[in-house]
């Protein structure tokens, strides 16, 4: 129960740091949802860098190398290290910049006047808000597991998942995203930490991990962890979309939207990929540790072999400093909960003549009542999905791959000037159909599951091996369908726009202004 | 596009190939320290070698003008439902 103490501790001074936020806000509806665009460059690191990170950066993926071996640092943490930082220097760095000279808070407002469609961009809000709710599903699961593992059970999953919820809803609810930020830095210097003190301590309890990987490598059942045998080469390859994601968060597209400057950015994408190491290679690698001390978990059960190792090999107090910085990177669904209130009261309220009718203020508190709405949805479907699926399977199955398939819309809109509603639209449709698709595939071939370690299985016989069913996921000729629905998309958004009218002149002088030249006066 | 930036994206898009290491595949060694098999040794190299992409892409590509575009005045979006 000590362990859990320190995290309720942990929890309170989180929730301080929040409220403390609140008495530094200025009330008005930029401070509450942008922190005033006042981030400086080491805040902007810790506070974008935790958004990014989730339960699945220290649960899932170490589950995911307890079941796949040491691949699953190259599967996503070290492509995400290049793609991520790419992704917030070319899409984050633009989106700042337009957010900054017209006012926008959200993807959305952008996007519906670059397009000059309102309905394109209800479309696109609909999408992203649907697919965001399993992201802070996962943030409840694994706050109710953090809880109820460190508590040995004390505290059930039903209670731990009620605590975080309430917890991020008091400080967002009250703080807005200058409390979110403040509470993330903080978040992110604590779980950065984390991977260092676990390595070590563990290390020394268990004697050495030279001694355990020996007796892996010895091992014929579980050899294969160090290798990337339990990994195909193509749905190696096709994990690099993954990361194309991030930009279409809408949590890390409106975390852009808050910077001071636009230098604030540098430090952000150099120190990035680092961050990214910190937390994945510890975790990663402990996974693999716990294979071989906790053998036998099956998919779903190995989510939580890293709060194994620390409870069976550290002293309660430090067992229960390391759950808090688990807590931490479980707690990232502030900054999801944030913006899907931000989209809500600015795509949704203000654009429908809300603002108009009722003023900013009755703005700032439909966005505060948003934010209890969405802890208690997300809060039900956690307690709804317990033991059903793996965190990081439900992640990437309906958050990642989608918003994934997003980001060339974004590209399109930030660097060709040619893209229109109509390419837009016929993309976000195309990853509607693909998402709705590869459910109704995974659902069918449930039946057909391998077991991990072996051979992916034809979904139909009769189509060969276009639709092959592995452990956990669907893959298209091997490949995930990520991979298809990216370029797709990207299909997509460049043949219809082609097809369609061009945006008008007004728009396309408004968006992509041209340099200024020199006049030369008449003579 | 200056020499400098196809320089640039030449090296990235190699930077991005390289991530496919189909050579470490079924090494479980040598260990580097005893304990870190190769398939993880070199990611870690990788991890290193995308800050330092990102630092030359900062020192090289940065899109200082953006700055500039971005005056304090901020409009309200303009599109009607």
């Amino acid at each position: 129960m000590i362990p859990a103490i320190v995290v309720f501790i942990y929890l309170g001074i989180v929730l301080y740091v929040g409220l403390f936020a609140f008495r530094k806000s200025t009330g008005s509806k930029e401070d509450f949802f942008l922190a005033s665009r006042s981030l400086g460059p080491w805040v902007f690191l810790l506070t974008v860098f935790g958004t990014n990170m989730t339960a699945f950066a220290i649960l899932g993926s170490s589950g995911l190398a307890y079941q796949r071996g040491i691949g699953v640092y190259g599967l996503m943490a070290s492509s995400s290290g290049l793609i991520i930082p790419l992704t917030i220097f070319l899409i984050g760095t633009r989106l700042w910049s337009l957010g900054k000279k017209h006012g926008y808070m959200t993807q959305v407002q952008y996007f519906r006047d670059r397009w000059e469609c309102s309905t394109t961009g209800t479309v696109i809000f609909v999408v992203t808000a649907l697919m965001m709710i399993p992201y802070i599903v996962i943030g409840m699961m694994g706050g109710g597991h953090t809880l109820e593992e460190l508590s040995g059970g004390l505290v059930p999953y039903w209670l731990g998942g009620a605590v975080v919820a309430v917890v991020v809803m008091l400080y967002v609810f009250f703080g807005g995203m200058r409390g979110v930020a403040w509470v993330n830095a903080l978040q992110t210097v604590l779980f950065l930490c984390f991977g260092a003190i676990a390595f070590y301590l563990i290390s020394r309890n268990l004697g050495g991990y030279d001694r355990i990987i020996a007796e892996i490598a010895a091992d014929p059942k579980d050899s294969a962890l160090l290798t990337r045998q339990r990994i195909s080469p193509q749905e190696f390859f096709s994990y690099a979309f993954i990361p194309l994601s991030a930009m279409m968060f809408p949590h890390m597209a409106i975390m852009c939207l808050t910077a001071e400057k636009v230098t604030s950015f540098k430090r952000t994408v150099v120190w990035y990929p680092i961050c990214i190491l910190l937390i994945w290679l510890p975790s990663v690698f402990l996974g693999v540790i716990a294979a071989h001390q906790f053998p036998g978990l099956k998919m779903g059960e190995s989510d939580d072999v890293i709060l194994r190792l620390l409870s069976g090999n550290t002293d309660v107090i430090v067992a229960g400093i390391l759950g808090a910085a688990i807590m931490a990177c479980v707690m990232a669904t502030d900054s999801q909960i944030m913006a899907l209130s931000t989209m809500f009261s600015q795509d949704v309220f203000a654009h429908y003549g809300g603002t108009k009718r009722y003023g900013d203020n009755a703005q700032v508190w439909m966005g505060r009542a948003f934010v209890i709405v969405i802890a208690v949805v997300s809060y039900v479907l956690a307690l709804a999905l317990q033991g059903q699926k793996s965190i990081f399977d439900l992640a990437i199955r309906f958050g990642f791959s989608g918003f994934a398939a997003l980001a060339p819309i974004m590209l399109a809109a930030l660097f060709w000037r040619r893209s229109n509603k109509w390419g837009a639209l016929a993309a976000v449709l195309w990853v509607v159909a693909c998402m709705a698709f590869s459910w109704w595939l995974q659902v069918h071939s449930n039946g057909l599951a391998p077991k991990p370690g072996q051979p992916p299985v034809p979904i139909f016989a009769e189509l060969g091996n276009l639709f092959l069913r592995t452990p956990s996921n669907v893959t298209v000729f091997g490949y995930m369908p990520v991979m298809f629905m990216c370029l797709g998309s990207a299909l997509w958004v460049f043949v219809v726009s082609l097809l369609t009218r061009p945006p008008s002149r007004r728009t396309i002088d408004k968006f992509f202004p041209q340099p200024k030249t020199t006049q030369i006066p008449a003579i | 596009m200056k020499t400098k930036h196809w320089l640039l994206t030449i090296w990235v898009l190699i930077v991005f190939a390289v991530h496919q290491d189909v050579w470490n595949w079924m090494n479980a060694g040598p260990l580097l320290f005893g304990m870190l098999p190769p398939g993880l040794t070199y990611h870690l190299g990788y991890s290193v070698l995308a800050a330092i992409t990102m630092a030359l892409l900062v020192k090289f590509a940065w899109p200082a003008h953006l700055e500039d575009e971005a005056p304090e005045d901020k409009q309200p979006p303009t599109s009607k439902p």
